[in-house]
Protein backbone atom coordinates (compact mmCIF):
# COMPACT_ATOMS: atom_id res chain seq x y z
CA UNK A 1 0.00 0.00 0.00
CA UNK A 2 1.07 3.53 -0.71
CA UNK A 3 1.84 5.20 2.61
CA UNK A 4 2.27 8.81 1.48
CA UNK A 5 -0.92 10.78 2.28
CA UNK A 6 -2.63 11.61 -0.97
CA UNK A 7 -4.04 15.03 -1.40
CA UNK A 8 -7.14 14.04 -3.30
CA UNK A 9 -8.91 16.84 -5.09
CA UNK A 10 -12.34 15.91 -3.78
CA UNK A 11 -12.90 13.06 -1.36
CA UNK A 12 -16.05 11.75 0.28
CA UNK A 13 -14.98 9.66 3.26
CA UNK A 14 -17.28 7.24 5.12
CA UNK A 15 -20.20 9.60 4.78
CA UNK A 16 -23.48 8.58 6.39
CA UNK A 17 -26.63 10.62 6.64
CA UNK A 18 -29.62 9.94 8.87
CA UNK A 19 -32.90 11.76 8.53
CA UNK A 20 -35.47 11.97 11.26
CA UNK A 21 -38.83 11.16 9.70
CA UNK A 22 -41.47 11.28 12.43
CA UNK A 23 -40.15 9.07 15.21
CA UNK A 24 -37.98 7.07 12.87
CA UNK A 25 -34.37 7.59 11.90
CA UNK A 26 -33.92 6.76 8.23
CA UNK A 27 -30.48 6.16 6.77
CA UNK A 28 -30.32 8.03 3.46
CA UNK A 29 -26.59 7.33 3.05
CA UNK A 30 -24.26 4.88 4.70
CA UNK A 31 -20.54 4.34 4.29
CA UNK A 32 -20.14 6.34 1.12
CA UNK A 33 -16.59 6.70 -0.16
CA UNK A 34 -15.73 8.48 -3.36
CA UNK A 35 -12.62 10.17 -4.68
CA UNK A 36 -12.86 12.48 -7.64
CA UNK A 37 -9.96 13.94 -9.58
CA UNK A 38 -9.70 17.49 -10.74
CA UNK A 39 -11.39 17.97 -14.08
CA UNK A 40 -13.26 14.67 -13.99
CA UNK A 41 -16.79 14.34 -15.26
CA UNK A 42 -18.56 11.94 -12.91
CA UNK A 43 -22.15 10.81 -13.33
CA UNK A 44 -24.13 9.57 -10.33
CA UNK A 45 -26.84 7.19 -11.37
CA UNK A 46 -29.35 5.17 -9.41
CA UNK A 47 -33.02 4.66 -8.64
CA UNK A 48 -34.82 7.58 -7.10
CA UNK A 49 -34.62 7.74 -3.34
CA UNK A 50 -31.17 6.15 -3.21
CA UNK A 51 -29.56 9.31 -1.87
CA UNK A 52 -28.04 10.97 -4.94
CA UNK A 53 -29.40 14.40 -4.09
CA UNK A 54 -28.46 14.00 -0.46
CA UNK A 55 -24.87 13.15 -1.39
CA UNK A 56 -24.68 16.12 -3.73
CA UNK A 57 -26.10 18.44 -1.09
CA UNK A 58 -23.57 17.21 1.45
CA UNK A 59 -20.76 17.88 -1.02
CA UNK A 60 -22.25 21.33 -1.63
CA UNK A 61 -22.23 21.97 2.12
CA UNK A 62 -25.98 22.57 2.26
CA UNK A 63 -26.33 19.55 4.49
CA UNK A 64 -23.98 18.18 7.19
CA UNK A 65 -23.20 14.46 7.13
CA UNK A 66 -24.27 12.52 10.24
CA UNK A 67 -20.81 10.96 10.19
CA UNK A 68 -17.82 11.00 7.90
CA UNK A 69 -16.70 14.04 5.96
CA UNK A 70 -16.11 15.61 2.61
CA UNK A 71 -12.64 16.98 1.89
CA UNK A 72 -11.25 19.23 -0.79
CA UNK A 73 -7.47 18.95 -1.03
CA UNK A 74 -7.67 17.45 2.44
CA UNK A 75 -9.60 20.32 3.96
CA UNK A 76 -12.97 19.33 5.39
CA UNK A 77 -16.03 21.01 3.90
CA UNK A 78 -18.03 22.78 6.60
CA UNK A 79 -20.57 24.75 4.59
CA UNK A 80 -21.51 26.18 1.24
CA UNK A 81 -18.60 27.72 -0.63
CA UNK A 82 -17.87 29.51 -3.85
CA UNK A 83 -15.63 26.69 -5.07
CA UNK A 84 -18.69 24.44 -5.41
CA UNK A 85 -21.65 25.53 -7.47
CA UNK A 86 -24.96 23.70 -7.45
CA UNK A 87 -27.10 23.63 -10.56
CA UNK A 88 -30.60 22.70 -9.43
CA UNK A 89 -33.10 20.75 -11.50
CA UNK A 90 -35.64 23.55 -11.08
CA UNK A 91 -33.01 26.24 -11.70
CA UNK A 92 -33.43 28.24 -8.45
CA UNK A 93 -32.71 31.51 -10.23
CA UNK A 94 -33.52 34.74 -8.43
CA UNK A 95 -36.77 35.66 -10.17
CA UNK A 96 -36.47 39.38 -9.35
CA UNK A 97 -33.10 39.69 -11.06
CA UNK A 98 -32.52 39.85 -14.79
CA UNK A 99 -30.41 37.24 -16.56
CA UNK A 100 -27.35 39.49 -16.32
CA UNK A 101 -27.98 40.30 -12.67
CA UNK A 102 -28.40 36.62 -11.84
CA UNK A 103 -25.05 35.84 -13.42
CA UNK A 104 -23.48 38.84 -11.70
CA UNK A 105 -24.80 37.80 -8.27
CA UNK A 106 -21.63 35.97 -7.17
CA UNK A 107 -19.12 38.55 -8.42
CA UNK A 108 -21.20 41.30 -6.81
CA UNK A 109 -20.94 39.63 -3.40
CA UNK A 110 -17.16 39.82 -3.69
CA UNK A 111 -17.35 43.60 -3.74
CA UNK A 112 -15.68 43.96 -7.14
CA UNK A 113 -16.05 47.29 -8.92
CA UNK A 114 -19.29 47.58 -10.89
CA UNK A 115 -17.53 47.71 -14.26
CA UNK A 116 -15.62 44.52 -13.47
CA UNK A 117 -18.79 42.77 -12.31
CA UNK A 118 -20.44 43.69 -15.58
CA UNK A 119 -17.46 42.49 -17.59
CA UNK A 120 -17.57 39.11 -15.88
CA UNK A 121 -21.33 38.83 -16.33
CA UNK A 122 -21.08 39.66 -20.03
CA UNK A 123 -18.28 37.16 -20.54
CA UNK A 124 -20.41 34.34 -19.16
CA UNK A 125 -23.54 35.61 -20.88
CA UNK A 126 -21.65 35.13 -24.13
CA UNK A 127 -20.35 31.76 -23.06
CA UNK A 128 -23.87 30.38 -22.70
CA UNK A 129 -25.15 32.31 -25.71
CA UNK A 130 -27.64 34.42 -23.78
CA UNK A 131 -26.33 37.90 -24.56
CA UNK A 132 -29.51 38.85 -26.47
CA UNK A 133 -31.58 37.95 -23.40
CA UNK A 134 -29.45 39.72 -20.81
CA UNK A 135 -32.22 42.02 -19.63
CA UNK A 136 -34.98 39.45 -19.43
CA UNK A 137 -36.31 38.10 -16.18
CA UNK A 138 -36.23 34.34 -15.54
CA UNK A 139 -40.02 34.12 -15.92
CA UNK A 140 -39.55 35.24 -19.52
CA UNK A 141 -37.16 32.42 -20.43
CA UNK A 142 -37.60 28.85 -21.59
CA UNK A 143 -36.40 26.01 -19.36
CA UNK A 144 -33.25 25.49 -21.39
CA UNK A 145 -32.35 29.15 -21.18
CA UNK A 146 -32.94 29.17 -17.43
CA UNK A 147 -30.58 26.28 -16.98
CA UNK A 148 -27.94 28.06 -19.07
CA UNK A 149 -28.26 31.03 -16.71
CA UNK A 150 -27.86 28.72 -13.72
CA UNK A 151 -24.69 27.23 -15.21
CA UNK A 152 -23.29 30.66 -16.08
CA UNK A 153 -24.13 31.90 -12.59
CA UNK A 154 -21.93 29.34 -10.84
CA UNK A 155 -19.13 29.61 -13.42
CA UNK A 156 -19.09 33.40 -13.05
CA UNK A 157 -18.65 32.80 -9.34
CA UNK A 158 -15.44 30.89 -10.20
CA UNK A 159 -16.81 27.57 -9.00
CA UNK A 160 -14.49 24.80 -10.12
CA UNK A 161 -16.79 22.00 -9.06
CA UNK A 162 -20.19 21.90 -10.72
CA UNK A 163 -22.75 19.91 -8.77
CA UNK A 164 -25.63 19.17 -11.09
CA UNK A 165 -28.75 17.45 -9.75
CA UNK A 166 -30.66 16.09 -12.73
CA UNK A 167 -30.09 19.48 -14.36
CA UNK A 168 -31.69 18.58 -17.66
CA UNK A 169 -34.45 16.40 -16.23
CA UNK A 170 -37.12 19.04 -16.67
CA UNK A 171 -36.24 19.84 -20.29
CA UNK A 172 -37.60 18.49 -23.54
CA UNK A 173 -35.45 16.02 -25.47
CA UNK A 174 -34.12 18.44 -28.07
CA UNK A 175 -33.19 21.13 -25.57
CA UNK A 176 -31.61 18.47 -23.38
CA UNK A 177 -29.34 17.31 -26.21
CA UNK A 178 -28.33 20.86 -26.92
CA UNK A 179 -27.47 21.56 -23.30
CA UNK A 180 -25.56 18.28 -23.02
CA UNK A 181 -23.42 19.46 -25.93
CA UNK A 182 -22.90 22.89 -24.48
CA UNK A 183 -22.05 21.56 -21.05
CA UNK A 184 -19.47 19.21 -22.51
CA UNK A 185 -17.90 22.09 -24.39
CA UNK A 186 -17.81 24.29 -21.31
CA UNK A 187 -16.40 21.45 -19.26
CA UNK A 188 -13.72 20.74 -21.84
CA UNK A 189 -12.82 24.36 -22.14
CA UNK A 190 -12.79 25.39 -18.51
CA UNK A 191 -11.48 22.23 -16.88
CA UNK A 192 -14.16 22.32 -14.17
CA UNK A 193 -14.95 19.16 -12.30
CA UNK A 194 -18.52 18.00 -12.79
CA UNK A 195 -20.62 15.73 -10.61
CA UNK A 196 -23.77 15.09 -12.54
CA UNK A 197 -26.80 13.22 -11.24
CA UNK A 198 -28.89 11.54 -13.88
CA UNK A 199 -31.52 8.87 -14.35
CA UNK A 200 -30.53 8.19 -17.90
CA UNK A 201 -27.97 5.58 -18.89
CA UNK A 202 -27.69 7.22 -22.28
CA UNK A 203 -26.90 10.58 -20.72
CA UNK A 204 -24.31 9.03 -18.41
CA UNK A 205 -22.68 7.20 -21.32
CA UNK A 206 -22.54 10.38 -23.33
CA UNK A 207 -21.17 12.66 -20.63
CA UNK A 208 -19.18 10.73 -18.05
CA UNK A 209 -15.56 9.81 -17.53
CA UNK A 210 -16.87 7.61 -14.74
CA UNK A 211 -20.31 6.41 -13.82
CA UNK A 212 -20.92 5.92 -10.12
CA UNK A 213 -23.87 3.60 -9.49
CA UNK A 214 -25.78 4.06 -6.25
CA UNK A 215 -28.33 1.77 -4.64
CA UNK A 216 -30.86 2.41 -1.93
CA UNK A 217 -31.63 1.12 1.54
CA UNK A 218 -29.39 2.69 2.82
CA UNK A 219 -27.91 4.68 -0.03
CA UNK A 220 -24.42 3.55 -0.93
CA UNK A 221 -22.10 3.22 -3.88
CA UNK A 222 -22.57 -0.08 -5.68
CA UNK A 223 -20.21 0.25 -8.62
CA UNK A 224 -17.77 2.68 -10.17
CA UNK A 225 -17.51 2.21 -13.90
CA UNK A 226 -15.09 4.08 -16.17
CA UNK A 227 -16.40 5.02 -19.60
CA UNK A 228 -13.55 4.57 -22.03
CA UNK A 229 -15.17 6.13 -25.09
CA UNK A 230 -13.31 8.77 -27.07
CA UNK A 231 -14.69 12.27 -27.11
CA UNK A 232 -16.59 13.77 -28.78
CA UNK A 233 -18.91 10.81 -28.49
CA UNK A 234 -21.30 9.78 -31.16
CA UNK A 235 -24.53 8.35 -29.78
CA UNK A 236 -25.20 6.49 -33.02
CA UNK A 237 -21.86 4.66 -33.16
CA UNK A 238 -21.66 0.92 -32.45
CA UNK A 239 -19.07 1.54 -29.70
CA UNK A 240 -21.39 3.93 -27.90
CA UNK A 241 -24.27 1.48 -28.07
CA UNK A 242 -22.08 -1.32 -26.83
CA UNK A 243 -21.00 0.67 -23.77
CA UNK A 244 -24.53 1.81 -23.11
CA UNK A 245 -25.87 -1.73 -23.34
CA UNK A 246 -23.34 -3.14 -20.93
CA UNK A 247 -23.95 -0.27 -18.50
CA UNK A 248 -27.68 -0.95 -18.68
CA UNK A 249 -27.08 -4.63 -18.04
CA UNK A 250 -24.95 -3.94 -15.00
CA UNK A 251 -27.59 -1.60 -13.66
CA UNK A 252 -30.45 -4.05 -14.13
CA UNK A 253 -28.46 -6.89 -12.60
CA UNK A 254 -27.89 -4.71 -9.53
CA UNK A 255 -31.57 -4.01 -9.33
CA UNK A 256 -32.41 -7.70 -9.74
CA UNK A 257 -29.96 -8.69 -7.02
CA UNK A 258 -31.46 -6.06 -4.76
CA UNK A 259 -34.97 -7.31 -5.39
CA UNK A 260 -33.88 -10.86 -4.60
CA UNK A 261 -32.25 -9.71 -1.39
CA UNK A 262 -35.36 -7.86 -0.32
CA UNK B 1 -34.03 10.63 -27.79
CA UNK B 2 -33.48 9.66 -31.38
CA UNK B 3 -29.88 8.66 -32.02
CA UNK B 4 -29.85 9.67 -35.67
CA UNK B 5 -31.19 13.15 -35.03
CA UNK B 6 -28.75 13.87 -32.25
CA UNK B 7 -25.86 12.44 -34.24
CA UNK B 8 -26.69 14.76 -37.06
CA UNK B 9 -26.84 17.68 -34.65
CA UNK B 10 -23.44 16.92 -33.27
CA UNK B 11 -21.75 16.05 -36.53
CA UNK B 12 -22.87 19.17 -38.26
CA UNK B 13 -21.63 21.54 -35.64
CA UNK B 14 -17.99 22.42 -36.24
CA UNK B 15 -17.88 24.34 -32.95
CA UNK B 16 -18.37 21.10 -31.06
CA UNK B 17 -15.36 19.48 -32.64
CA UNK B 18 -13.23 22.58 -32.33
CA UNK B 19 -14.05 22.99 -28.68
CA UNK B 20 -13.47 19.32 -28.12
CA UNK B 21 -9.95 19.63 -29.50
CA UNK B 22 -9.22 22.79 -27.59
CA UNK B 23 -10.34 20.97 -24.49
CA UNK B 24 -7.36 18.66 -24.18
CA UNK B 25 -5.10 21.66 -23.83
CA UNK B 26 -7.00 23.25 -20.98
CA UNK B 27 -8.08 20.34 -18.81
CA UNK B 28 -4.79 20.15 -16.93
CA UNK B 29 -4.58 23.80 -16.04
CA UNK B 30 -4.72 24.71 -12.40
CA UNK B 31 -7.85 26.79 -12.41
CA UNK B 32 -10.57 26.89 -14.97
CA UNK B 33 -9.49 29.47 -17.45
CA UNK B 34 -12.28 30.84 -19.49
CA UNK B 35 -10.99 31.90 -22.84
CA UNK B 36 -12.79 35.07 -23.78
CA UNK B 37 -14.73 34.53 -26.92
CA UNK B 38 -15.23 36.90 -29.76
CA UNK B 39 -17.88 35.33 -31.91
CA UNK B 40 -19.99 33.06 -29.72
CA UNK B 41 -18.59 29.59 -30.38
CA UNK B 42 -21.47 27.84 -28.73
CA UNK B 43 -24.74 27.15 -30.26
CA UNK B 44 -27.26 29.47 -28.79
CA UNK B 45 -30.02 27.15 -29.76
CA UNK B 46 -33.13 28.06 -31.61
CA UNK B 47 -33.90 30.75 -29.04
CA UNK B 48 -31.63 33.28 -30.64
CA UNK B 49 -33.68 33.06 -33.79
CA UNK B 50 -36.96 33.37 -31.94
CA UNK B 51 -39.39 34.98 -34.35
CA UNK B 52 -40.93 38.24 -33.27
CA UNK B 53 -44.65 37.65 -32.75
CA UNK B 54 -46.60 40.14 -34.78
CA UNK B 55 -49.54 41.64 -32.94
CA UNK B 56 -52.80 40.42 -34.38
CA UNK B 57 -54.88 42.99 -36.22
CA UNK B 58 -57.04 44.59 -33.52
CA UNK B 59 -60.78 43.99 -33.24
CA UNK B 60 -63.21 46.72 -34.34
CA UNK B 61 -63.64 48.03 -30.80
CA UNK B 62 -60.27 48.24 -29.06
CA UNK B 63 -59.95 46.12 -25.92
CA UNK B 64 -59.48 49.16 -23.66
CA UNK B 65 -62.56 50.94 -24.93
CA UNK B 66 -64.66 47.84 -24.56
CA UNK B 67 -63.49 47.26 -21.01
CA UNK B 68 -64.21 50.90 -20.15
CA UNK B 69 -67.70 50.74 -21.67
CA UNK B 70 -68.52 47.59 -19.73
CA UNK B 71 -67.14 49.07 -16.51
CA UNK B 72 -69.37 52.12 -16.90
CA UNK B 73 -72.45 50.23 -18.10
CA UNK B 74 -73.13 48.39 -14.87
CA UNK B 75 -73.12 51.40 -12.49
CA UNK B 76 -75.27 53.30 -15.01
CA UNK B 77 -77.76 50.46 -14.90
CA UNK B 78 -77.74 50.55 -11.10
CA UNK B 79 -78.34 54.31 -11.12
CA UNK B 80 -81.29 53.92 -13.47
CA UNK B 81 -82.74 51.17 -11.28
CA UNK B 82 -82.18 53.31 -8.18
CA UNK B 83 -83.99 56.25 -9.79
CA UNK B 84 -86.93 54.11 -10.89
CA UNK B 85 -87.28 52.46 -7.50
CA UNK B 86 -87.30 55.79 -5.67
CA UNK B 87 -89.81 57.30 -8.05
CA UNK B 88 -92.10 54.24 -8.17
CA UNK B 89 -92.14 53.67 -4.41
CA UNK B 90 -92.51 57.39 -3.68
CA UNK B 91 -90.18 57.12 -0.67
CA UNK B 92 -88.85 60.29 0.91
CA UNK B 93 -86.15 58.47 2.86
CA UNK B 94 -83.89 57.96 -0.13
CA UNK B 95 -82.97 60.74 -2.57
CA UNK B 96 -82.92 60.23 -6.32
CA UNK B 97 -79.58 59.97 -8.09
CA UNK B 98 -80.24 63.43 -9.45
CA UNK B 99 -80.55 64.88 -5.95
CA UNK B 100 -77.34 63.18 -4.92
CA UNK B 101 -75.70 64.56 -8.04
CA UNK B 102 -76.79 68.06 -7.05
CA UNK B 103 -75.45 67.49 -3.57
CA UNK B 104 -72.12 66.36 -4.96
CA UNK B 105 -71.80 69.46 -7.09
CA UNK B 106 -72.74 71.59 -4.10
CA UNK B 107 -70.26 69.74 -1.90
CA UNK B 108 -67.56 70.33 -4.46
CA UNK B 109 -68.14 73.91 -5.59
CA UNK B 110 -71.19 75.19 -3.71
CA UNK B 111 -73.89 77.41 -5.21
CA UNK B 112 -76.85 75.04 -4.84
CA UNK B 113 -77.82 74.53 -1.20
CA UNK B 114 -75.38 77.09 0.23
CA UNK B 115 -75.22 75.53 3.68
CA UNK B 116 -72.43 74.45 6.02
CA UNK B 117 -71.32 71.75 3.57
CA UNK B 118 -71.23 73.75 0.35
CA UNK B 119 -67.83 73.77 -1.30
CA UNK B 120 -66.16 71.96 1.63
CA UNK B 121 -65.11 68.80 -0.15
CA UNK B 122 -61.40 69.59 -0.06
CA UNK B 123 -61.40 70.34 3.66
CA UNK B 124 -63.00 67.01 4.48
CA UNK B 125 -61.24 64.95 1.86
CA UNK B 126 -57.81 66.27 2.78
CA UNK B 127 -58.48 65.76 6.48
CA UNK B 128 -59.47 62.13 5.89
CA UNK B 129 -56.61 61.48 3.49
CA UNK B 130 -54.11 62.86 5.96
CA UNK B 131 -55.37 60.50 8.64
CA UNK B 132 -55.62 57.50 6.32
CA UNK B 133 -52.14 57.94 4.91
CA UNK B 134 -50.72 58.86 8.31
CA UNK B 135 -52.03 55.69 9.93
CA UNK B 136 -51.21 53.63 6.84
CA UNK B 137 -47.64 54.94 6.69
CA UNK B 138 -47.16 54.28 10.40
CA UNK B 139 -48.42 50.73 9.88
CA UNK B 140 -45.96 50.20 7.01
CA UNK B 141 -43.03 51.69 8.90
CA UNK B 142 -43.64 49.44 11.89
CA UNK B 143 -45.34 46.48 10.23
CA UNK B 144 -42.93 45.60 7.41
CA UNK B 145 -39.74 45.50 9.52
CA UNK B 146 -41.55 43.65 12.31
CA UNK B 147 -42.92 41.15 9.79
CA UNK B 148 -39.46 40.62 8.29
CA UNK B 149 -38.00 40.03 11.74
CA UNK B 150 -40.79 37.68 12.85
CA UNK B 151 -40.44 35.72 9.63
CA UNK B 152 -36.68 35.48 9.74
CA UNK B 153 -35.62 35.45 13.41
CA UNK B 154 -36.90 32.54 15.44
CA UNK B 155 -36.51 34.19 18.85
CA UNK B 156 -38.52 37.20 17.78
CA UNK B 157 -41.17 34.93 16.30
CA UNK B 158 -41.40 33.03 19.59
CA UNK B 159 -41.48 36.30 21.50
CA UNK B 160 -44.10 38.20 19.51
CA UNK B 161 -46.18 35.71 17.58
CA UNK B 162 -48.36 34.37 20.42
CA UNK B 163 -49.25 37.91 21.52
CA UNK B 164 -50.10 38.95 17.98
CA UNK B 165 -52.26 35.86 17.52
CA UNK B 166 -54.08 36.69 20.74
CA UNK B 167 -54.75 40.32 19.79
CA UNK B 168 -55.59 39.68 16.17
CA UNK B 169 -59.16 38.28 16.52
CA UNK B 170 -60.20 41.42 18.41
CA UNK B 171 -62.05 43.58 15.88
CA UNK B 172 -60.29 46.89 15.49
CA UNK B 173 -63.55 48.71 16.22
CA UNK B 174 -63.49 47.15 19.69
CA UNK B 175 -60.45 49.32 20.35
CA UNK B 176 -62.49 52.45 19.77
CA UNK B 177 -63.51 53.15 23.39
CA UNK B 178 -59.98 52.58 24.67
CA UNK B 179 -58.48 54.67 21.92
CA UNK B 180 -60.87 57.49 22.75
CA UNK B 181 -59.68 57.34 26.36
CA UNK B 182 -56.02 57.27 25.30
CA UNK B 183 -56.14 59.81 22.51
CA UNK B 184 -59.24 61.83 23.28
CA UNK B 185 -62.08 62.67 20.95
CA UNK B 186 -59.78 64.03 18.27
CA UNK B 187 -58.33 62.88 14.99
CA UNK B 188 -55.48 61.07 16.75
CA UNK B 189 -57.95 58.44 17.81
CA UNK B 190 -58.95 57.94 14.17
CA UNK B 191 -55.32 57.66 13.09
CA UNK B 192 -54.73 55.07 15.77
CA UNK B 193 -57.64 52.96 14.51
CA UNK B 194 -56.40 53.21 10.94
CA UNK B 195 -52.95 52.19 12.11
CA UNK B 196 -54.28 49.16 14.00
CA UNK B 197 -56.45 48.06 11.09
CA UNK B 198 -53.62 48.36 8.57
CA UNK B 199 -50.97 46.92 10.84
CA UNK B 200 -52.17 43.31 11.01
CA UNK B 201 -52.55 42.60 7.28
CA UNK B 202 -49.15 44.18 6.66
CA UNK B 203 -47.38 42.21 9.39
CA UNK B 204 -49.09 38.91 8.59
CA UNK B 205 -48.49 39.14 4.85
CA UNK B 206 -44.88 40.16 5.34
CA UNK B 207 -44.33 37.20 7.66
CA UNK B 208 -46.00 34.92 5.16
CA UNK B 209 -43.82 36.29 2.37
CA UNK B 210 -40.64 35.71 4.32
CA UNK B 211 -41.66 32.25 5.47
CA UNK B 212 -42.54 31.08 1.98
CA UNK B 213 -39.26 31.95 0.26
CA UNK B 214 -38.02 28.90 -1.63
CA UNK B 215 -35.24 27.48 0.60
CA UNK B 216 -33.22 26.74 -2.55
CA UNK B 217 -32.85 30.48 -3.08
CA UNK B 218 -31.09 30.74 0.27
CA UNK B 219 -28.84 27.84 -0.70
CA UNK B 220 -28.13 29.38 -4.08
CA UNK B 221 -27.33 32.74 -2.47
CA UNK B 222 -25.08 31.22 0.16
CA UNK B 223 -23.05 29.25 -2.37
CA UNK B 224 -22.60 32.52 -4.25
CA UNK B 225 -21.10 34.14 -1.18
CA UNK B 226 -24.13 35.99 0.18
CA UNK B 227 -24.86 35.87 3.91
CA UNK B 228 -26.10 37.72 6.98
CA UNK B 229 -27.60 41.13 6.42
CA UNK B 230 -26.87 40.95 2.69
CA UNK B 231 -29.03 37.82 2.54
CA UNK B 232 -31.76 39.82 4.19
CA UNK B 233 -31.56 42.67 1.71
CA UNK B 234 -30.78 40.75 -1.44
CA UNK B 235 -32.94 37.64 -1.01
CA UNK B 236 -35.47 37.86 1.81
CA UNK B 237 -36.78 41.32 1.03
CA UNK B 238 -37.22 40.96 -2.75
CA UNK B 239 -38.65 37.46 -2.39
CA UNK B 240 -41.21 38.70 0.12
CA UNK B 241 -42.21 41.75 -1.92
CA UNK B 242 -45.20 40.18 -3.73
CA UNK B 243 -46.68 39.17 -0.42
CA UNK B 244 -45.89 42.54 1.16
CA UNK B 245 -47.79 44.25 -1.64
CA UNK B 246 -50.77 41.97 -1.05
CA UNK B 247 -50.68 43.14 2.54
CA UNK B 248 -50.48 46.78 1.51
CA UNK B 249 -53.54 46.53 -0.70
CA UNK B 250 -55.57 44.78 1.97
CA UNK B 251 -54.38 47.22 4.61
CA UNK B 252 -55.24 50.19 2.47
CA UNK B 253 -58.81 48.93 2.16
CA UNK B 254 -59.09 48.52 5.92
CA UNK B 255 -57.61 51.96 6.42
CA UNK B 256 -60.52 53.60 4.59
CA UNK B 257 -63.05 51.49 6.46
CA UNK B 258 -61.58 52.50 9.79
CA UNK B 259 -61.15 56.18 9.05
CA UNK B 260 -64.91 56.46 8.69
CA UNK B 261 -65.48 54.69 12.00
CA UNK B 262 -62.79 56.84 13.63
CA UNK B 263 -64.21 60.09 12.30
CA UNK B 264 -67.72 59.27 13.45
CA UNK B 265 -66.70 59.94 17.03
CA UNK B 266 -66.91 63.65 17.29
CA UNK B 267 -64.19 64.78 14.91
CA UNK B 268 -65.30 68.05 13.27
CA UNK B 269 -63.77 67.35 9.85
CA UNK B 270 -63.38 64.35 7.57
CA UNK B 271 -65.65 62.32 5.34
CA UNK B 272 -66.70 60.14 8.28
CA UNK B 273 -67.86 63.20 10.16
CA UNK B 274 -69.77 64.39 7.07
CA UNK B 275 -71.62 61.06 6.96
CA UNK B 276 -72.32 61.28 10.68
CA UNK B 277 -73.63 64.83 10.32
CA UNK B 278 -75.81 63.64 7.45
CA UNK B 279 -77.28 61.02 9.74
CA UNK B 280 -77.94 63.52 12.53
CA UNK B 281 -79.56 65.91 10.07
CA UNK B 282 -81.41 63.13 8.23
CA UNK B 283 -79.72 64.27 5.02
CA UNK B 284 -79.42 61.07 3.03
CA UNK B 285 -78.12 62.94 -0.01
CA UNK B 286 -75.21 64.09 2.14
CA UNK B 287 -74.61 60.58 3.48
CA UNK B 288 -74.54 59.07 0.00
CA UNK B 289 -72.32 61.87 -1.26
CA UNK B 290 -69.83 61.15 1.53
CA UNK B 291 -69.90 57.45 0.66
CA UNK B 292 -69.25 58.12 -3.01
CA UNK B 293 -66.33 60.44 -2.32
CA UNK B 294 -64.76 57.80 -0.04
CA UNK B 295 -65.22 55.20 -2.75
CA UNK B 296 -63.52 57.34 -5.36
CA UNK B 297 -60.64 58.32 -3.07
CA UNK B 298 -60.18 54.66 -2.12
CA UNK B 299 -60.10 53.47 -5.73
CA UNK B 300 -57.68 56.20 -6.72
CA UNK B 301 -55.17 55.20 -4.07
CA UNK B 302 -55.68 51.52 -4.75
CA UNK B 303 -54.85 52.13 -8.42
CA UNK B 304 -51.70 53.95 -7.33
CA UNK B 305 -50.66 50.99 -5.19
CA UNK B 306 -51.39 48.59 -8.05
CA UNK B 307 -49.28 50.67 -10.41
CA UNK B 308 -46.43 50.73 -7.95
CA UNK B 309 -46.92 46.98 -7.50
CA UNK B 310 -46.71 46.36 -11.24
CA UNK B 311 -43.58 48.46 -11.48
CA UNK B 312 -41.77 46.88 -8.56
CA UNK B 313 -42.92 43.35 -9.45
CA UNK B 314 -42.45 43.55 -13.18
CA UNK B 315 -40.35 40.39 -12.86
CA UNK B 316 -43.36 38.42 -11.69
CA UNK B 317 -46.12 38.11 -14.28
CA UNK B 318 -48.53 36.43 -11.86
CA UNK B 319 -48.36 39.33 -9.43
CA UNK B 320 -49.71 41.96 -11.70
CA UNK B 321 -52.91 43.40 -10.24
N1 LIG C 1 -34.72 16.67 4.21
C1 LIG C 1 -35.06 15.36 4.30
N2 LIG C 1 -35.76 14.93 5.36
C2 LIG C 1 -36.09 13.64 5.48
N3 LIG C 1 -35.77 12.69 4.60
C3 LIG C 1 -35.08 13.05 3.52
C4 LIG C 1 -34.69 14.41 3.31
N4 LIG C 1 -33.99 14.47 2.15
C5 LIG C 1 -33.97 13.22 1.67
N5 LIG C 1 -34.61 12.36 2.48
C6 LIG C 1 -34.75 10.91 2.28
O1 LIG C 1 -33.50 10.40 1.94
C7 LIG C 1 -33.60 9.44 0.91
C8 LIG C 1 -32.73 9.85 -0.27
O2 LIG C 1 -33.30 10.99 -0.89
P1 LIG C 1 -32.62 11.71 -2.12
O3 LIG C 1 -31.21 12.00 -1.75
O4 LIG C 1 -33.46 12.84 -2.48
O5 LIG C 1 -32.67 10.59 -3.23
P2 LIG C 1 -32.48 10.72 -4.81
O6 LIG C 1 -31.98 12.08 -5.11
O7 LIG C 1 -31.51 9.64 -5.16
O8 LIG C 1 -33.80 10.45 -5.42
C9 LIG C 1 -35.06 9.34 0.56
O9 LIG C 1 -35.59 8.21 1.22
C10 LIG C 1 -35.65 10.60 1.10
O10 LIG C 1 -36.96 10.39 1.51
MG1 LIG D 1 -32.88 13.60 -6.28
Amino acid sequence: MDETPRRDFLAVREVAKLFQIGDELVAALSGVNLVIDKGEFVCLIGASGCGKSTLLRIIAGFEQPSSGRVEIYGHPVTGAGSDRGMVFQDFALFPWLTVRENIAFGPRQKGLPTTRVREIADEYLNMVGLAPFADRFPAQLSGGMKQRVAIARVLANEANILLMDEPFGALDALTREQLQDELLQIWARTGVTVIFVTHSVEEATLMADRVVVMTAGPGRIEADIPIMLERPRDVSSPDFNEVRRSLTQRLTSHVRRQLKAA
Amino acid sequence: MTPTASAALRAEDPAVVAAGEAADATVDQARPVIVPTGAAPFKTGSFAAEPKVKPEPGPLVPERVQSLLLAVAFPLLLIVAWHELVVLSGTRLVPTPYQVGLMMVDFAVGGIHDDAFSGTILTHLLASMQRVYGGFALAIILGVPLGLLIGRVKVIRQLVDPTLSLLRPIPVTAWLPLSMIFFGLGPRSAVFLVFLGAFYPIVLNTVFGVRSVDPKLFEAASMLGCDGSRMFRQVVLPAATPSIFNGLRLAHGFAWILIVVGEMTGVPTGLGSVIMDGRNLSRTDLIITGMIVIGIAGIATDRLIVRLNNRVLRWSPQHHG
